[in-house]
């Protein structure tokens, strides 16, 4: 029953404590929010214009859809280290579809979707059914995906001759009251890209799928303890073949969201996203353990990760090596800070269950 | 019987042989040997030629597998080790190895990237590399040991900055040994024709079935991994055990890296031994150790890493494009690890036993 108590759908206890979810995720928020301050104080410029952030939203908005499938795997305790190479395989497949044959935007799109899926299905039926590791199944997905982006077409190939993907790529959205004005006094509007709104649609859609749907809340507990979820009468094998299927999908619309975002295939596109899904999902406070985790959590986890690199970027340290430095070393604070509370918190768990 | 999922002692040949760990890569390897003999019965052929030194060396598609099978061999022992205590794996060796690569040049170059002849000594060079990635090593161990962080998590940070440390250490130059004995562990030893690699290979591997065979490492790293509450209750110190893992892991990190480094005299920060993490935990995985941690075996292990080298040489050899190999390798792993699951596993077993019930119905009649 313990893994019930974590989930924070569980009747509330008298003292009211925060859940470890909820812990975890105002951390991260609380962080953001102190460095991007900060950024705005010591950095100045270009922090306090509000397009800095919308840029960093349309660069990672790709990025926030994948945390978000690899959140709600990690939520039911697997992994899936799929998502960056399915990524590069439907921004290669749908390249050369539009490129070489010409083909609809539409119709890419559901290329994208349906390449996303096909892996999400396989994954999850060899995980959830056949029960074998999870990070094997998704480590041979990752290998293949890269394999046959080069198979698909062995060169880096631009989309430059379809008139219809070229004005999506270009579309952007403007945003009301929150523009600059430059030195010569023209009001600039802040825009943002079409792959924003997906992943914020996404993120309300998957938050209010966990927060309040049957199988949602069966992801916290599946991933708290397998066993007790078995006995509580979950159906174990189908809500994490669901959460594969889920995370599947998300890495096939978040490649053709990156594919907007580059205009490009590529057999090296989106080189070590999984690492930095799992990672902003980490900082976001999920946990690989499984039974904890928020989607908002790791929306936040991706745009630290994001602003992290923005503000190493204009501290000036510019040689390459610092931005996976500093992005490591957050890496390592988060996860020792996670593990303390987690660590205190069970020993405080521990000491109520014998003194009640 | 319908819970017993041992089958007893006195069935059918088959059961008995696929109780040994031993049998999944062997059978992997089998196959692979099968495959190429039918395709091209050349690919066995092992020649002796003078290579550019003029000395005479072994050649041939084996040779290869042998050789550049090793750094993968080499870190499957202590991935092994790893896999087995803390039931996790380490993600960070291939990062681990150029930071231990670039360590070992900048000591040997003594800074300076263009050195005309070798500063310090290689052994010095190699001791210190040793140390830093032993180091690196038991800062892995001391994440998963002390602060329960999952393993793949914990080195998630060095995999992240790994690659990042190795370019800082030498201020983003490409230091070149010019002494040609660097070269010797990579490549040949004059005189010896079978290629170093495997040969050190070879030493690590006497090494660790040594020390696997006169402590109690081995027992203890089981007994851990099968469950660290009741070892610690035997009166074992769980955490140390997975520390000193990663510790081991670390050595073999240093030495693959020496090997790697050695073979081209200069490193490529983002390039050396890429994914080979992967291979790592495939060929652990390919051994028949459970990635969950508990019962392993070293030898199955080595096996199954050069199985991996095998079927890599084996897809050249079918004109596989080097970028695409991944997709068949990973259709390879599938089916692997499809066989090998539980719950095929169970039900090719139910269906022998049905079998052999309708054999036994049909000899009574």
């Amino acid at each position: 029953m313990l893994s019930m108590a974590k989930t924070d759908g569980a009747p509330k206890t008298a003292s009211r404590k925060m859940t470890d979810t909820n812990l975890l995720m105002t951390i991260t928020i609380v962080v953001f929010f102190v460095m991007y301050l900060c950024a705005i104080f010591f950095l100045g410029e270009g922090f306090r214009k509000p397009q800095t952030l919308f840029n960093i939203l349309s660069t990672n908005s790709y990025l926030i859809i994948l945390a978000c499938g690899m959140s709600l795997v990690m939520i039911t305790g697997g992994i899936d280290i799929s998502v960056g190479g399915v990524t590069a395989l439907v921004a290669m497949s749908c390249a050369v579809y539009l490129e070489e044959s010409q083909g609809n935007v539409w119709l890419a799109m559901l290329i994208a979707v349906g390449i996303g899926l096909a892996f999400g299905l396989v994954q999850g039926f060899l995980i959830a059914y056949l029960k074998i590791q999870p990070f094997i199944v998704t480590l041979a997905g990752m290998f293949f995906a890269r394999g046959m982006t080069t198979i698909v077409h062995t060169n880096p190939l631009n989309v430059s001759s379809n008139k219809d993907f070229v004005s999506l790529k270009d579309t952007r959205i403007p945003i009301p009251l929150l523009g600059t004005t430059n030195s010569k006094g023209k009001y600039i509007p802040a825009k943002i890209e079409i792959g924003v709104i997906v992943a914020l649609v996404i993120v309300i859609v998957l938050f209010c799928f966990l927060k309040w749907s049957k199988t949602g809340r069966n992801f916290y507990a599946v991933g708290g303890n397998k066993q007790s979820a078995l006995m509580l009468g979950i159906n174990v094998q189908r809500t994490t073949f669901i959460s594969y299927v889920i995370c599947g999908l998300l890495a096939g619309i978040g490649g053709f969201v990156y594919f907007m975002h580059v205009g490009s295939g590529s057999p090296s596109h989106a080189s070590g996203a999984e690492m930095n899904a799992i990672a902003s999902s980490i900082i976001g406070g999920t946990m690989l353990t499984g039974g904890v985790g928020n989607i908002v959590g790791t929306l936040f986890g991706v745009l630290s990760l994001a602003l992290i690199q923005n503000i190493v970027a204009s501290l000036g340290l510019d040689q390459p090596w610092w931005t996976g430095i500093t992005i490591a070393a957050m890496l390592c604070i988060f996860l020792v800070v996670q593990s303390i509370i987690i660590s205190r918190r069970k020993k405080a768990n521990l000491k109520k269950a014998k003194e009640g | 019987m319908p819970n017993k999922k041992v089958l007893p002692p006195q069935t059918t040949l088959w059961g008995r042989i696929t109780r040994y760990q031993i049998i999944i890569p062997l059978i992997a390897l089998l196959l692979l040997v099968l495959v190429n003999l039918i395709a091209d019965p050349t690919f066995f052929k092992i020649t002796m030629k003078p290579n550019s030194n003029g000395d005479n060396i072994l050649s041939g598609n084996i040779i290869s597998i042998i050789d550049n099978g090793s750094e993968l061999a080499i870190l499957a022992l202590g991935m092994t080790l790893v896999t087995a205590a803390s039931g996790g794996q380490d993600i960070s060796v291939g990062a681990g190895i150029a930071i231990s690569g670039s360590v070992l040049l900048r000591v040997i170059n003594g800074g300076d990237p263009r050195s005309e002849t070798m500063q310090n000594p290689i052994i010095l060079g190699i001791l210190i590399a040793c140390l830093v990635s032993m180091a690196f090593g038991a800062f892995n161990g001391a994440l998963v040991a002390f602060l329960k962080i999952q393993p793949m998590v914990a080195t998630l940070i060095l995999f992240t900055a790994g690659r990042n440390i190795a370019s800082w250490i030498n201020n983003g130059e490409l230091p070149i040994v010019k002494d040609e004995s660097f070269g010797y562990f990579g490549n040949y030893i004059p005189g010896v024709p079978i290629p170093t690699p495997f040969i050190i290979a070879i030493i690590c591997f006497i090494v660790m079935f040594l020390v696997m065979k006169f402590t109690t490492l081995g027992l203890y790293v089981q007994s851990v991994g099968i469950n660290d509450k009741t070892s610690r209750l035997n009166g074992l110190n769980p955490e140390l055990i997975k520390l000193m893992t990663y510790v081991i892991l670390g050595l073999c990190v240093a030495i693959a890296g020496l090997i790697k480094v050695s073979r081209i005299s200069t490193i490529n920060y983002s390039v050396i031994a890429k994914d080979i993490e992967m291979d790592a935990i495939l060929a652990v995985a390919l051994g028949g150790n459970a990635l969950s941690g508990g019962k392993f075996s070293l030898a199955s292990s080595v096996l199954g890493a050069y199985v991996i080298q095998f079927l890599t040489t084996t897809l050249y050899k079918f004109e596989v494009k080097a970028t695409a190999l991944p997709a068949y390798k990973a259709v390879v792993v599938i089916l692997l690890v499809v066989m090998s699951s539980p719950a095929v596993k169970e039900k090719f077993a139910r269906l022998s036993k049905k079998f052999h019930k309708n054999e036994a119905a049909a000899g009574k009649a």
